[in-house]
């Protein structure tokens, strides 16, 4: 592999995996209500230049940002049956996932990438959250076992961006299920030593919270990330009081000892890179604009 | 015992009301006949109930599993079980009441157990929050967890849970990561591990205490990852359409039984657990002992590896299966 298809497949990868050029070039900030202009959003990594509010941002965008150079490789996720239980609410849940299909351009809610950081070679996954909200279903568990089975095979870290609203209702059980199916993935990175990283975005709730996303051996969040198990609106109705200002926001965790640290996405990378190569006792990573990869993806010996 | 009768069940009511009505005259007047009418009436009421119970809806199912009247994890543990001792706290907080477990011998061989208690009076079901167990709950059950791993103990949970409590502390405690943990303890000990959902089986706060070798079901409870309510509301907009819900989810035991989540359904009296509790607790009782006899003799790497393989495998075919 040479540099020069280094450099020309993302630019490919983003050109096909891009939606139509939206209509609407403005986006208006859910937190202040500043409208921002799309391209600018975009360089920014989807983060509000007046508030610094954390916007959702899809895996694809996600990655290109992580990796050294953009350039990542995905790994390929078994197909998980389609539409197990046969559901279907007001609408058949086939057409739900097509509808997420044509909205995202993605074919599930979570994708898996390998590639490096600060020259560290690492496994990814990100969690798609405008595909259904995130939902953990067969799929999203394929992905985490996919994941680790390819961070162990390649002796790597693997790392993970949690966005999601809990499970795929649509999936009933077998959503449930996914509780214990990633822990098992979990534990084939844990007994092979390898560090599993989780950063935790806005919002991370139910089912996934309690899984493989608090099960990290760091546990980071984007700014005023909602993490939470029951979401407030539920606790708000249950316990028939108003919740404090910040409750289950990322600082609001960090306070009472439920994560490690808060970190702006601007600055996950070079961190990411920062503590993995500690764990994995690796030299500092050289920081800042890097070279141009090397000839044979100029993995650290 | 005053029945309490589900909703369902309001025929089936007038009809056992009219038969004790009539005995209860009959006691007050010994010279009145009545058991020609009454053993009719008891006749038709079983008729009845067999009618009720023979194809219960998944909505009914969920009544039935909530049933103020079925035996519940203190009256299995009391009668199943001997030298019961309880053992309390997570070492960090609190005890929650919600979560009951200790040491017990069953069949004389020691085992540590564990289940949701929800209480059966007002004043308990208070003081045991209606099972829906705190972060505390679920540390507890990781403390115990490990104490049966050290000592070889085999583990029995048993599942009856509307879910984790949603408060204000048990978020700020870590809700969401006492259930990680406890699920990933679960997959963790090197001893058996069965579970026999004998009520609600309520999403992560059930999952958390039955990722098992062997999970067996009542034949009237149900596990589900939301409640019935609770997705009507979401995806119907409707909290009323909980039928549509309760059908849609596939919750019962003879669903997820197809769906390869459970391993056996244990066969309940007519009319429910709530109608004969000791027939029930027997056959539970029957249901842990098999199980577990088909765990004994395992080695520690041989049940991680089997508790790993059985849920990396789970529900790879849906209801084709
Ligand atoms: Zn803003």
């Amino acid at each position: 592999m040479n540099w020069i298809t280094n450099y020309v497949r993302p630019k490919i990868n983003s050109l096909f995996s891009r939606r139509e050029v939206p209509e609407n070039l403005w986006t208006k900030c859910p937190e202040c209500g500043t409208m921002l202009f799309h391209r600018e959003l975009a360089d920014s990594l989807n983060v509000c230049g007046n508030c610094d509010h954390h916007l959702p941002i899809s895996p694809r965008e996600r990655f290109a940002a992580l990796f050294d150079a953009g350039i990542f490789t995905e790994v390929k996720v078994p197909e998980a049956v389609a539409d197990p239980l046969m559901f279907r609410d007001q609408k058949k849940y086939p057409d739900r996932l097509k509808a997420a299909q044509k909205d995202t351009g993605e074919r599930e809610a979570m994708l898996v990438a390998e590639g490096e950081v600060l020259r560290t070679p690492i496994v990814a996954a990100a969690q798609e959250f405008a595909f259904m909200a995130g939902s953990m279903g067969a799929h999203v568990g394929n992905a985490i076992i996919a994941g680790a089975e390819r961070a162990v095979k390649l002796r790597r870290p693997f790392v993970l961006f949690a966005a999601s609203g809990g499970a795929r209702m649509q999936e009933g059980i077998l959503s449930l299920m996914q509780m214990p199916r990633t822990t098992v993935a979990l534990a084939l990175l844990r007994e092979a030593g390898l560090p599993y990283v989780v950063v935790l975005t806005n919002p991370t709730t139910g089912g996934v919270t309690a899984s493989y996303a608090m099960l990290g051996d760091v546990q980071i969040a984007e700014p005023n990330a909602l993490i939470c198990f029951a979401g407030p609106r539920v606790i708000e109705q249950t316990i028939r009081e108003k919740l404090p200002e910040g409750f289950q926001r990322a600082e609001y965790l960090l306070d009472h000892g439920m994560i490690d640290r808060v970190t702006h996405r601007k600055a996950l990378r070079e961190e990411i890179a920062t503590i993995l190569r500690m764990l994995t006792l690796q030299p500092p990573a050289i920081k800042g604009d890097l070279p141009r990869p090397e000839a044979g993806g100029g993995a650290p010996a | 015992m005053t029945q309490h009768y589900l909703d369902f069940e309001k025929p089936l009511a007038e009809i056992e009301g009219k038969a004790e009505e009539l005995r209860a005259v009959a006691r007050a007047n010994p010279e009145m006949n009545v058991e020609k009418e009454a053993a009719a009436l008891d006749r038709k009421a079983e008729t009845l109930l067999r009618d009720l119970y023979k194809d219960l809806s998944p909505w009914r199912k969920c009544q039935v599993a909530r049933h103020p009247d079925r035996p519940h994890t203190r009256d299995y543990i009391a009668a199943l079980f001997t030298e019961f001792t309880p053992l309390a706290g997570d070492r960090n907080f609190a005890d929650d009441h919600a979560v009951m477990g200790g040491l017990a011998r069953f069949n004389d061989a020691p085992v540590v157990v564990i289940g949701h208690e929800k209480g059966h009076d007002t004043k308990s079901r208070i003081e045991r929050n209606f099972g829906m167990a705190r972060p505390e709950g679920y540390r507890k059950a990781i403390r115990l967890m490990d104490l049966a791993h050290r000592f070889r103990l085999p583990v029995v949970t048993l599942i009856d849970t509307p879910g984790a409590y949603p408060g204000k502390g048990a978020e700020e405690r870590g809700q969401a990561e006492a259930i990680a943990r406890s699920t990933a303890r679960c997959l963790e000990i090197g001893v058996p591990l069965v579970s026999v959902v004998i009520g609600e089986g309520g999403s992560g706060g059930a999952v958390a205490l039955a990722t098992a070798n062997r999970i067996a079901m009542l034949e009237h409870s149900v596990y589900s990852v939301i409640s019935p309510e609770g997705c009507a509301s979401i995806l119907w907009k409707d909290a009323e359409k909980m039928r549509e819900a309760a059908e849609a989810l596939r919750l019962t035991a003879q669903d997820l039984l197809k769906l390869g989540v459970i391993d056996r359904i244990v066969k309940e009296p007519l009319g429910g657990a709530q109608r004969d509790r000791a027939a029930t607790i027997e056959a539970v009782g029957k249901t842990i002992e098999a199980m577990l006899k088909e765990l004994a003799g395992k080695k520690p790497e041989a049940l991680i590896r089997d508790r790993r393989q059985k849920f990396l495998e789970m529900g790879a075919k849906g209801l084709a299966a």
